[in-house]
């Protein structure tokens, strides 16, 4: 069993979900049940794999990739099967093989319009696929194979099951990101071909661009490449736009995927690629980064304060909640990095049952505006005291989730990386506090009008609207679970995240900005880092030898 | 030219500098972190399982927080024990001191520096090599970021017990209060649940024993009080009420997360090999020291200072607190007047070290913290005097008191701040609790218009709140009068007069703290003449309220007739020396952590001129109120609530002023109308219009860019010519299947001719190639 | 004897069956010279094999037998059953697979 996790574990894990799409495929339309049940057991099967994962985890060697794989792909251009999991995309995965069995249950009996289990529930298979791939790719053109496969789906779900205006919206999704996409390929290649690497593989890529080096406009433009192709999928200001629209028009389970896992994949990427291969290129963009991130968590918090849907407010709170997250990754430091993976986390589960709870809100008062809504905590009380928490939760209440993503992050661009500008970054923090400011101001806002007070005449009497249902509950429990645990011992995600973010970023980072001489430099040079390992066995022989 | 020397010492080794922390102590204190974990288990029981309890819960609450108490009680008996007869080892702390020399050395001898530089920085800061009272302090770790532990423990020593203290018997009181005050609420349970969280929450803040776990408690007690006040949520004055304190303090709030990172950096520097410590302890004793810059500290107080504004009520972050009062009465008591509001008090007295240096009390006349408490005690107390709503006074006064004590931290009096917040917890939670009881009759907090005339309905109600009252104008011998006393002293101003000593001689804030204790009678008498004297003019019949109120206010009553007793004035002559300052000689820590500052000597002068003025005061309203308002009543037959040509119809200066107290200087306008409004109107407004027409134009345009030349490639290129080429080619082929179709006779012998003419022809060609 | 003499024969005999197949209209005549071309056939197998000393030519003719009697049996059932159908067996009027 260890062999087979060891050596199987990952691809077991990133394929089942198409063993499940492909059974499907064979079962005819109309057998809804069996569909949601073979893929609510599909993606239960996932969620499994990942306990025993998780089991034969060794959190004492969170910095090294585990279960690791490596076979020649394709070998025209030198493009890797390359998997592995660490401690920076450990917690994501596992995000994933939560938040998809709870979208499956939640959506058992209220598929969205036009119905169509089957298509709906393999979209979501495939989309699974695609995002554990992307966590778990280690090689490049792998990486940028899942990060599409993800795309499509997604762009399916919001025209096929989305709201009035869905075509405008997965249009501009798909084209939006399809835009980064491109670029990131386009920088993905150059940094290959510039580097003289051997592979895709990241850690060769890293290698070879410590040993052979790239110039330092050419490091800058590909590291602009990534940064729009990730920071699109971030969303980072001023590459927003399309984040609202999707989010109001696509179908609830789509705005918790998308909100909970999807936006990830930006800054999983971030962390992942482009800093640990280009960090003197990250060194120089990181105050643009700052500075990004800082508008958007100003700019997303007025824009809530504008909005008068619940869905779209939401939507646009993920900007400002993002922008936490990239003003930590900006910092370089291993602190804002493991505040950024808490960020993502405490964010996924926060953001992605508010749109759960929107969703829920949708379905009863068949509307989402919010002058119109009022009194919920009247009419559905359980739900009402749950969107509480939640908007709690989401303002950076200490002792959930959303705190710890928040705060570290906050105090991290007090003291950033080597090399950067320490006031610059000391104004971020002003700034990003007020935002928190700003943040509680449109939550406790969005809170009071639409669960405080008494209903609205037109739904006072409404029958249809019941307090939360059974399924809602299955699928909800999980996440307000993980949102309390998270807030109060946060040690569960940063005891994971922090000895990988130390390994790949932070000595990678404070050699190229402190001022050593060039031996030591390539003593301690990134591409040590991937091979810590070897290093070590190294060690030994040569002890053993004396 | 600068020299660093590196200190590396052994925490437990006499090098380093002392803490003035021990990681030993009694069991009770050490473990003090089972008093806030038992609210907490009752908060989960509460809202998990209250609803099906025979009393909806509050059984629950109510034990909870009586096992608390007790515990806190025990845990104050330890201490009194732990105080002088602990002689346990000392925990020290290593740092890496930078020192300024002013001429240019090589400094080789990194290891050798040791001893001499062990315990540099001001080694004429006063902690004594060995002595008792070293707080407890027992830590965990929490997480784990970047290598640095984060902790979670307690820091137990005189401060928190007595803020345990206070903290579990206010709620205690509260609680058997609220049975009755908000029986048969349809949020009863709840009601209790958030009791329990915030005893919780507040329990866990005084004992915190790092800044971290300061804000997270910080935070929580903020949320219960917006849970709280907004209790009654339908009414929306209510929820805008809830949400006005949430983003008041969250304002605050800011600059306390800027101000705990500023000091986590600031000490993590001195540290050697750690990126940052949250410690208190840690931070207080390098701040003591030295080794920390002016600037970070000035900084790092300045924010801090914004937070104690927004929680505690200072000028100009109070405006929060009066709109609180919309919440349960019993609520007001124990969050708004004893225990949450003083959280920022608290904090100054914990992070002493980092405001005493950082603001430089010691030996100045003004700072930032001696002015805002200062502006804050006047403002509160002027404002008190045009509420018509009893609990809006009793707020006011709240504000006006917390500015009392900010005032005292301000000037160093430590001692005499945290005793007034002790007292002032019982006097003020005894008023509120009155002022409940007596709106619980009338249903209704006017005091214009529903009371007046209620001596005779509610005695008990009567005579406790008069006793507090007393006590919170500080008329000798009860509670407020010792500890306003102390504050009076502690300014040092009285030094002009004859000399009391002090850390400065802050004589403006002795003139603030005057003017307020005259003021601070004078409403309280106009208080009590609207309320308990006069006519009736609500409706209904009133009478007493039941034993679960009655015995809570006899017994804050009872404390706030006592309380000033506990710390009676060094060289008191009519008591024996044992007697003297107990609570100063048990509260006050003498450690490392502790800065070192001057005590005040009372000063019988200043104790009489005080009591002079607070008389006074009372003298004046008294003679508006119950002499010539009295007079006017009977002349006119109704009782009035004031002259029917008083000050402000006859002087326009009055009437001015007047105006501005009615219009509380206007802040609100400022900030709902201007700030808040214009941050959630037009500006907002102006972002999301960018966002739609600038941004989003830019991509919608662009993508109609994209679907114009779509359209252009589309007409001219692709229909054109490659679909022209495309018809053209299927044209032709359907045109020759046309063709071909004729063939297909459908006849045998035609097909069968077809085959043997292409076999001859097959074998035509055959024979040719061959 | 010589080889050119059984080959003329049986070209003799093809050219017949192909003129009886494109030329007759009756159907079981047809199949008659049908019969033909199949015997024309047979005729140089075995007059290969016999000139070459091989078994290999007669085994084949024996095969080729045996497949035009099955296929005379289905022609004829087929005709038989036209017949019954159309009370006709003219091939010229049968184009039900006319496209």
């Amino acid at each position: 069993m260890e062999n087979f996790i060891n050596d199987w574990g990952l691809t077991v894990t990133t394929f089942l979900p198409m063993v499940g799409v492909a059974v499907m495929l064979l079962i005819p339309k109309a057998q809804e049940e069996l569909h949601k049940k073979t893929a609510l057991a599909t993606s239960l099967l996932v969620a499994v794999m990942g306990i025993l994962i998780l089991t034969q985890f060794d959190f004492d060697a969170t910095g090294q990739l585990q279960f690791a794989v490596d076979h020649i792909w394709i070998d025209v251009i030198n493009s890797h099967y390359a998997m592995g999991l660490d401690g920076m995309s450990l917690p994501l995965v596992l995000l994933t093989m939560l938040v998809v069995p709870l979208c499956i249950i939640y959506s058992w009996n209220h598929f969205p319009e036009p119905q169509n289990p089957k298509a709906f529930l393999i979209l979501i298979l495939v989309l699974e696929t695609g995002m554990i791939g992307t966590f778990m790719a280690q090689d490049l053109v792998l990486f940028f194979v899942f990060f599409e496969v993800v795309l499509l789906p997604m762009f399916f779900m919001i025209a096929v099951w989305g709201g009035d205006d869905r075509r405008y919206a997965s249009l501009k999704f798909f084209l939006y990101t399809l835009f980064g996409s491109a670029l990131m390929l386009v920088s993905f290649l150059a940094l290959y071909f510039l580097s003289g690497s051997e592979s895709f593989v990241l850690s060769d890529l890293i290698a070879a661009v410590s040993s052979n080096g790239v110039s330092r406009t050419a490091g800058l433009w590909i590291f602009a490449g990534m940064f729009l192709g990730f920071g699109i999928k971030v969303p980072m200001f001023p590459f927003h736009t399309w984040l609202p629209d999707a989010h109001t028009q696509a179908p609830t389970v789509g705005s918790v995927i998308l909100a909970a896992v999807l936006l990830k994949l930006g800054t999983y990427g971030f962390i992942r690629i482009a800093i640990p291969v280009l960090p003197e290129a990250a060194v120089e963009w990181a105050p643009w980064i700052g500075l990004l991130a800082v508008i958007g968590i100003i700019y997303g918090a007025l824009g809530c304060l504008a909005q008068t849907d619940m869905k779209r407010l939401i939507a646009f709170s993920s900007v400002a909640h993002m922008g936490f997250v990239m003003l930590g990754i900006s910092t370089l430091t291993d602190f804002g990095i493991n505040a950024a993976i808490m960020g993502m986390v405490a964010h996924g589960l926060i953001t992605g049952m508010l749109f759960f709870i929107a969703g829920s809100v949708k379905e009863r008062y068949h509307t989402l505006d919010i002058n119109r809504l009022g009194g919920l905590l009247i009419q559905a009380p359980r739900m009402g005291w749950i969107f509480g928490l939640c908007v709690m939760a989401s303002l950076g209440l200490p002792g959930l989730a959303g705190f710890w993503g928040e705060f570290p992050a906050i105090l991290s661009a007090y003291n950033p990386g080597n090399g950067l500008p320490v006031t610059t970054f000391r104004v971020f923090m002003v700034i990003s506090a007020l935002g928190t400011v700003l943040a509680a101001g449109y939550l406790l806002w969005l809170l009071q009008r639409a669960a405080f007070g008494t209903p609205k005449d037109e739904f006072a009497e409404d029958p249809s609207i019941t307090d939360v249902t059974k399924h809602e509950w299955i699928s909800w429990a999980p996440f307000l679970a993980l949102i309390v645990a998270i807030g109060i011992y946060p040690n569960l995600i940063f005891r994971v995240t922090d000895g990988a973010v130390d390994a790949s970023l932070d000595d990678c980072l404070q050699v190229n900005a402190s001022e050593l001489t060039p031996e030591q430099e390539e003593a301690l040079g990134c591409a040590s880092i991937y091979n810590l390992h070897e290093d070590h066995e190294d060690h030994e022989d040569h002890e053993a030898g004396e | 030219m600068m020299t660093e020397l590196f200190i590396f010492a052994e925490s437990a080794s006499q090098s380093g500098l002392p803490l003035g922390i021990t990681s030993g102590g009694a069991w009770l204190l050490r473990n003090a972190w089972l008093i806030p974990l038992i609210p907490a288990l009752s908060f989960l029981g509460i809202l998990f399982f209250g609803k099906r309890m025979p009393r909806k819960g509050a059984e629950l609450g109510i034990a909870a927080v009586g096992i608390a108490f007790v515990l806190a009680v025990l845990t104050g008996l330890a201490w009194l024990d732990h105080r002088d007869n602990y002689h346990g080892e000392e925990t020290h702390l290593a740092v890496v001191t930078v020192e300024h020399h002013g001429e240019i050395s090589h400094d080789e001898h990194h290891d050798d520096s040791h001893d001499e530089h062990a315990a540099s920085g001001h080694s004429e800061s006063g902690h004594h090599a060995a002595h008792s009272s070293l707080a407890v302090s027992n830590t965990v770790t929490w997480f784990q970021t970047n290598g640095v532990d984060i902790s979670v423990g307690v820091l137990v020593d005189g401060l928190s017990v007595m803020m345990l203290f206070v903290v579990t018997l206010v709620s205690l009181l509260v609680h058997i209060y609220s049975t009755d005050y908000v029986g048969g609420d349809r949020r009863y349970t709840h009601y209790f649940a958030f009791l329990s969280l915030f005893s919780a929450s507040m329990l866990t803040l005084v004992i915190s024993e790092n800044t971290l776990q300061l804000l997270v408690a910080w935070e929580l007690v903020g949320v219960c009080s917006f849970a709280l006040i907004g209790h009654w949520w339908e009414e929306k004055p209510n929820s805008d009420a809830a949400l006005k304190a949430f983003l008041t303090n969250r304002v605050g709030d800011m600059g306390l997360l800027v101000g705990v990172t500023i000091l986590f950096f600031a000490v993590g520097s001195v540290l050697p090999d750690t990126f940052g410590s949250f410690s208190i302890a840690a931070t207080n004793t390098v701040a003591n020291n030295g080794l920390l810059s002016h600037t970070a500290l000035l900084v790092a107080a300045t924010c801090l200072m914004a937070a104690v504004m927004s929680k505690s009520g200072q000028f100009f972050l109070h405006t929060w607190l009066p709109d609180a009062m919309a919440g349960p009465t019993p609520v007001s008591a124990l969050i708004h007047a004893a225990t949450m509001v003083v959280a920022g008090v608290f904090m100054i007295a914990r992070l002493y070290g980092v405001f005493f240096e950082g603001l430089s009390i010691g030996g100045s006349s003004i700072n930032l913290m001696a002015l805002v408490g200062g502006i804050t005690t006047l403002v509160g107390a002027s404002l008190a005097f045009v509420q018509r709503d009893i609990k809006k006074v009793l707020a006011y006064s709240t504000i006006s008191q917390l500015g009392y004590m900010v005032l005292a931290l301000g000037v160093g009096a430590w001692t005499a701040a945290v005793f007034h917040l002790f007292t002032h917890a019982f006097f003020k939670a005894c008023l509120f609790l009155g002022s409940g009881s007596v709106a619980h009759a009338v249903h209704s907090f006017d005091m214009k218009s529903d009371m007046g005339g209620m001596r005779k309905a509610m005695p008990h109600t009567y005579r406790t709140f008069i006793i507090g009252s007393i006590a919170l104008a500080g008329l000798p011998p009860l509670a407020g009068f010792w500890s306003k006393d102390e504050i009076l002293a502690g300014t040092g101003g009285w030094g002009l007069f004859g000399g009391t000593g002090g850390n400065g001689s802050y004589t403006l804030m002795l003139v603030m703290g005057m003017i307020t204790a005259a003021l601070t009678a004078a409403y309280m008498t106009r208080c009590v003449y609207l309320t308990f004297f006069g006519e009736f003019r609500g409706h209904g019949d009133v009478h007493e309220s039941g034993p679960r109120i009655v015995v809570p206010l006899w017994i804050l009553a009872g404390l706030a007739i006592v309380a000033g007793l506990f710390n009676l004035p060094k060289g008191f002559q009519l008591v024996p020396d044992s007697f003297q300052e107990r609570f100063g000689h048990y509260v006050e820590p003498v450690a490392g952590y502790f800065p070192t500052i001057s005590h005040a000597t009372p000063s019988w002068s200043l104790a009489i001129i005080s009591t002079l003025v607070v008389i006074g005061g009372a003298s004046a309203a008294w003679w508006y109120y119950f002499v010539k308002v009295e007079a006017a009543s009977k002349a006119s037959g109704k009782s009035l609530t004031e002259l029917p040509n008083g000050p402000t119809t006859t002087y326009p200066l009055a009437k001015i002023i007047h105006n501005i107290l009615d219009k509380k200087y206007y802040l609100d306008h400022l900030y709902t109308g201007i700030i808040a409004g214009g941050t959630k109107g037009p500006l907002a407004r102006m972002a999301y219009r960018f966002n739609q027409q600038v941004i989003d134009g830019t991509v919608d345009r662009v993508g109609e860019t994209a679907v114009k030349s779509g359209q252009f490639v589309y007409d001219k290129i692709d229909q054109l010519v490659v679909d022209g080429a495309v018809n053209t080619s299927g044209r032709l082929s359907s045109e020759a299947g046309g063709e071909l179709r004729k063939i297909q006779s459908g006849k045998v012998q035609s097909y069968a001719a077809i085959l043997f003419a292409a076999a001859t022809v097959l074998a035509g060609i055959l024979i040719v190639i061959v | 004897m010589y080889l050119n003499q059984f080959l003329l024969l049986s070209a003799a005999l093809f050219a017949i069956g192909v003129y009886g197949v494109l030329a007759r209209r009756n159907g079981v005549l047809v199949l008659m010279s049908i019969e033909l071309i199949l015997n024309a056939v047979n005729i140089n197998l075995v007059s290969f094999a016999a000139f070459r000393d091989s078994i290999s030519g007669e085994v084949f003719a024996l095969f080729v037998i045996a497949v035009a009697a099955a296929e005379v049996g289905v022609g004829l059932a087929m005709i038989l059953l036209l017949y019954r159908n159309r009370r006709n067996i003219d091939l010229t009027e049968i184009d039900l697979m006319k496209g």
